[in-house]
């Protein structure tokens, strides 16, 4: 089964596409434009559709995701955490 | 590829893949006479709106716009319009009537409601019996008009619905059919990507130009940012962060041959095939409202979480990778591409899927929104009236 799904090798996170992934899973990951998977261990519950970091993350740091930038890290995030609005924000507006 | 389908051709050349008689509301006064008509007969489509009065200058020639451009799309066989006075229903029978299909106007001034109801039955009445012997016949599959915009997005959208609906433009586009996206907030973030693939430095100037015409809008008008609002709730419950993702998401709409070809004001048609960007609302039936008076016949409309929406004259086909919600609202869903993120289908095999459903519905498949009785018909303002 894939668990998640990323866009691009450089992404620094990827998106779970299940039900159910709670913190223990080991995740199949499918790296969509190499047609590839990765494995990845969770350490935090995550909903379908939610994003699971790659890697760990500073306060600062730019979020790759489809290889772009996607926003600036403003909290700490933790290699298999669940990274969304309570740790990432926009760069505009 | 198919390279035909069976469609209704036209007094002024164009392509429908839909047989209605409308009856149109110049004003939010005459929603009551259009509906009793409808009511009374059967085969016709009443499209009421809460606008056209006191407008003025660009946001009246927008509802006008709107206005004439429905009427005229080949969906549509007839028109009948009812307005509160002559003057302007005359300049929505007019702009249709350019286009050489039967229409006739009714002012409610002098006459009543009632007297305006019957005359104007009758009328519908004979369109209807006159339409309803209306023949489908063989069209090019180059002919065919087809608009794009998604909606209630979340990441699923991006990893597979929106990438199908790409994958189904690179190939129409190659078939030289004629198409268009839009949502002017919902490139940002991606705008760049967006300017890259324009055809040339005067398409690249127009496409920015109305891009960061609306950034001012929003600095002009928000309290603190649009993190409120874009993305929406749903986008973020359904596990989008930002508006830059968000953008990502929606511009694979665009496949990734297609070259944006030219640029369009709202509710305006384009002058030949290739893909055109609409400066437009990224609120989903706005959009599709203005794709559909542009003169486009079929929608595809990705979603993630699971937006509804119809329109009265654009089939609205719904193309869902989101396994939960392609469970729990199956009846909404045309196109089901979750296979796509367990590697079960290939993005090809996805928008050959997608062909295959836009195939079946121009040639009269009803969409699941068309079924369900989805008709939002939502005019664009730009400013408050006088």
């Amino acid at each position: 089964m894939i668990h998640c799904v990323l866009h691009d090798p450089r992404d620094s996170v990827a998106v779970v596409v299940v039900e159910g992934v709670v913190a223990g899973t080991t995740l199949t990951g499918l790296v969509l434009d190499e047609d590839r998977t990765l494995t990845l261990d969770c350490v935090q519950d995550i909903p379908l559709g939610h994003k699971v970091a790659l890697k760990d993350m500073a306060v600062g740091d730019t979020v790759f995701k489809y290889g772009v930038d996607i926003g600036k890290v403003v909290a700490p995030i933790r290699r298999g955490q669940h990274a969304h609005v309570h740790n990432i924000k926009t760069k505009r507006w | 590829m198919i390279d035909s389908f069976q469609g209704y051709r036209r007094e002024n050349g164009r392509v429908g893949v839909r047989n209605h008689v409308i009856i149109l509301p110049v004003d939010d006064l005459s929603n009551a006479a259009c509906e009793a008509v409808a009511h009374n007969i059967k085969g016709t489509l009443a499209l009421p709106h809460p606008y056209g009065r006191l407008q003025f200058g660009a946001d009246l020639d927008l509802h006008f716009r709107t206005l004439i451009g429905t009427g005229a799309n080949p969906n549509v066989a007839a028109v009948v319009v009812i307005g509160i006075e002559e003057q302007w229903t005359r300049r929505v029978v007019d702009g249709i009537r350019a286009t050489g299909k039967p229409v006739a106007g009714f002012g409610i001034e002098l006459h009543g409601d009632h007297d305006t109801i019957m005359r104007a039955s009758k009328a519908a009445k004979e369109y209807v019996q006159w339409a309803s012997e209306l023949q489908r016949v063989d069209c090019a599959l180059a002919e065919l008009w087809v608009s794009t915009k998604c909606g209630e997005s979340d990441t699923t959208s991006g990893c597979g619905a929106n990438p199908t609906v790409g994958d189904a433009f690179d190939k129409l586009y190659a078939a030289g059919c004629t198409l268009v996206f839009g949502e002017t907030t919902e490139l940002t973030g991606g705008e760049q990507l967006v300017a890259a693939r324009c055809r040339d430095e005067r398409v690249r100037a127009d496409f920015m130009r109305v891009f960061d015409r609306y950034q001012q809008v929003i600095d002009r008008h928000k309290t603190s940012d649009l993190s409120d609002s874009q993305p929406t709730k749903g986008n973020i419950a359904g596990g989008l962060t930002t508006i830059e993702e968000k953008a990502l998401g929606n511009i694979q709409k665009i496949g990734r041959k297609c070259v944006v070809d030219g640029v369009l004001d709202k509710a305006e048609m384009p002058t030949g095939p290739g893909l055109w960007f609409m400066d437009s609302s990224s609120a989903a039936a706005e959009m599709v409202t203005l794709c559909a008076a542009a003169g486009f016949v079929v929608h595809f409309f990705p979603t993630g979480q699971g937006n509804v929406i119809g329109n009265p004259i654009l089939p609205v086909i719904k193309i869902c990778a989101n396994p939960r919600t392609v469970r729990t609202m199956s009846e909404h869903v045309d196109v089901d591409t979750s296979g796509l993120l367990q590697r079960e289908i290939t993005m090809g095999q996805a928008g050959d899927k997608l062909l295959d459903m836009m195939f079946r519905t121009v040639n009269g498949r009803l969409t699941a929104a068309e079924t369900l009785g989805h008709r939002e018909f939502v005019l664009t303002r730009l400013y408050e009236s006088a």
